[in-house]
């Protein structure tokens, strides 16, 4: 699998887009959705809500188990993806891409998030 | 002991090389999933799936009195077992706990295969053992003689027939015969964890690859796939089928766990167990303990083991297992409620996912039952 270039990642596995006017989209990765199955239950945080990076906002059901949903920055949100509630198998097929999880108006950035290469080598180990 | 490197099956490297997701499993690396886990399980409900199971415990009992040691050592009338057959049975301890599930086949006369889970087969063989002292039997750790290779699902019995001249059709539920599968010797059991028709093949695990390439090749146009534990797992949940250390421990006797038909109190001779489960069977009807139930979610939050059952704000009862119903669409769980919340339909119960009290609805199990 190969980790998009344009993107960052935190080490709780979820990806993080370029801001476009301050706002970011967040997701989780490949290997996030590999390691946990066919996902069946998405909890997203609502609209205007406030997420704090590495802090838990949601919830994902796969068949084997239940994960934490970390945010990756602080802000609010802005957008949850409806598309990813109705069909969290989105999350399986499109991790980048139909998949998406929430967008958000980022308030602060924690340092220590990764790039692709550094992401790949890190869920490598 | 040790217990750093995990066991491998015969079929090891064969499952890598599907890309299988490995997971452990009671000291062994198993395949958990090759792709969609739920892909896997609607493969064997309506076509077929094929699974390694070699991490099954098998243990030979031998001997002109097999059976006589078998009826003392299991809870079951083992000794009524005709040659070819099998039988469901659990292994109890003295106090009535149920130290494993089993599956029993007779081989011959004098000669049984015990089948018992990974994680107990060695509680099973030490157990066996020791009670085998005054029979004329042998047991005999056979573990590492056989790989278990399960074919399941309504395409199964056409998949095998195909590469074996044994009469599948004269092969009954719980019967098992020796034969010659893809020209490796097997025992041909018809027997399973899914709910679904299927077989399961013992062979010797230096076959265990020729037999699977066969089978593959044989299930390849009628949609046969490597099927993981992880939909082994789902599978046996909807077709209600206990799960030895969720729905079975030692802490709860046969009667608990509402599989009292298993013990044979009329069977002759004393066996293990036998006092502890006499009164365990008749408090089971003077006051009824737990009941394992089925529940069916109203949302789509999953319950899994450990959480508790819910009713009126007190607790009643705990999910022993639980997972998204691939056939049902909701979630689903096994838990034992307490007799006044078990019946089917029963208002107002709930489960505590996570401090959330979700409505679930009570309904006997099993959650799937296939169509003859």
């Amino acid at each position: 699998m190969s980790n998009p270039q344009q993107l960052r990642y935190s080490k709780e596995h979820e990806w993080l887009s370029g801001a476009e006017d301050g706002v970011s989209t967040v997701g989780i990765t490949e290997h996030a959705a590999n390691a946990l199955g066919d996902v069946v239950f998405v909890q997203l945080p609502e609209v205007g809500d406030t997420v704090t990076a590495g802090e838990t906002c949601g919830e994902l059901e796969s068949t084997k188990s239940v994960s934490d949903l970390y945010s990756p920055v602080s802000g609010e949100v802005t957008e949850v993806n409806e598309d990813v509630v109705s069909d969290p198998a989105l999350v399986n097929s499109a991790p980048f891409e139909g998949g998406w999880l929430f967008k958000v108006r980022v308030s602060e950035e924690p340092a220590d998030l990764l790039s692709a290469d550094e992401y790949t080598a890190f869920s490598a180990g | 002991m040790s217990s750093s490197e995990p066991r491998l099956t015969a079929l090891d490297a064969l499952h890598r090389s599907l890309g299988a997701t490995m997971t452990d499993f009671a000291g062994w690396d198993m395949p958990l999933r090759y792709g969609s886990e739920r892909d896997e399980h609607t493969a064997v409900r309506t076509k077929a799936g094929l699974f390694d199971l070699s991490h099954m415990g098998e243990i030979t009992v031998t001997g002109p009195q097999a059976a006589q040691l078998l009826n003392f050592a299991l809870v079951g009338n083992i000794a009524s077992v005709g040659v070819g057959r099998a039988r469901y049975t659990m292994i109890c301890r003295a106090d009535g706990g149920i130290l494993d599930d089993l599956i029993v086949y007779r081989l011959g006369e004098t000669e049984y295969m015990v089948v018992a889970n990974a994680s107990n087969a060695q509680v099973v063989l030490d157990a066996l053992t020791e009670r085998a002292a005054g029979f004329d039997a042998e047991v005999r750790d056979d573990r590492d003689a056989y790989a278990l290779i399960a074919v399941q699902g309504p395409e199964s019995p056409g998949i095998l027939a195909s590469v074996t001249d044994a009469d599948l059709d004269g092969l009954k539920y719980y019967a098992g015969l020796p034969g010659t599968v893809a020209g490796v010797p097997a025992l041909i059991a018809r027997t399973g964890y899914t709910g679904e028709d299927g077989f399961e093949l013992f062979v010797r695990p230096e076959h265990a690859v020729e037999l699977w390439q066969a089978l593959t090749k044989a299930g390849e146009g009628v949609g046969l796939v490597p099927c993981g534990l992880s939909c082994r797992d789902t599978l046996r949940l909807e077709a209600g089928m206990p799960l030895y250390g969720h729905e079975l421990s030692t802490s709860l006797t046969p009667f608990d766990a509402g599989l009292g038909r298993v013990v044979k109190f009329e069977k002759e001779g004393d066996f293990v167990g036998r006092a502890a489960l006499r009164e365990a069977a008749d408090n089971a009807h003077q006051a009824p303990p737990r009941v394992l139930v089925g529940l069916i979610a109203e949302g789509r939050r999953v319950p899994r083991a450990g959480y508790a059952v819910v009713a009126g704000g007190e607790v009643i009862g705990e999910v022993t297992s639980g997972a998204p119903s691939p056939t049902l669409g909701k979630p689903i769980a096994m838990a034992y409620v307490d007799a006044a919340h078990a019946a089917p339909g029963t208002a107002g119960v709930a489960v505590d996912i996570r401090g959330s009290h979700e409505p679930y609805e009570v309904v006997a199990l099993p959650f799937y039952k296939r169509q003859k």
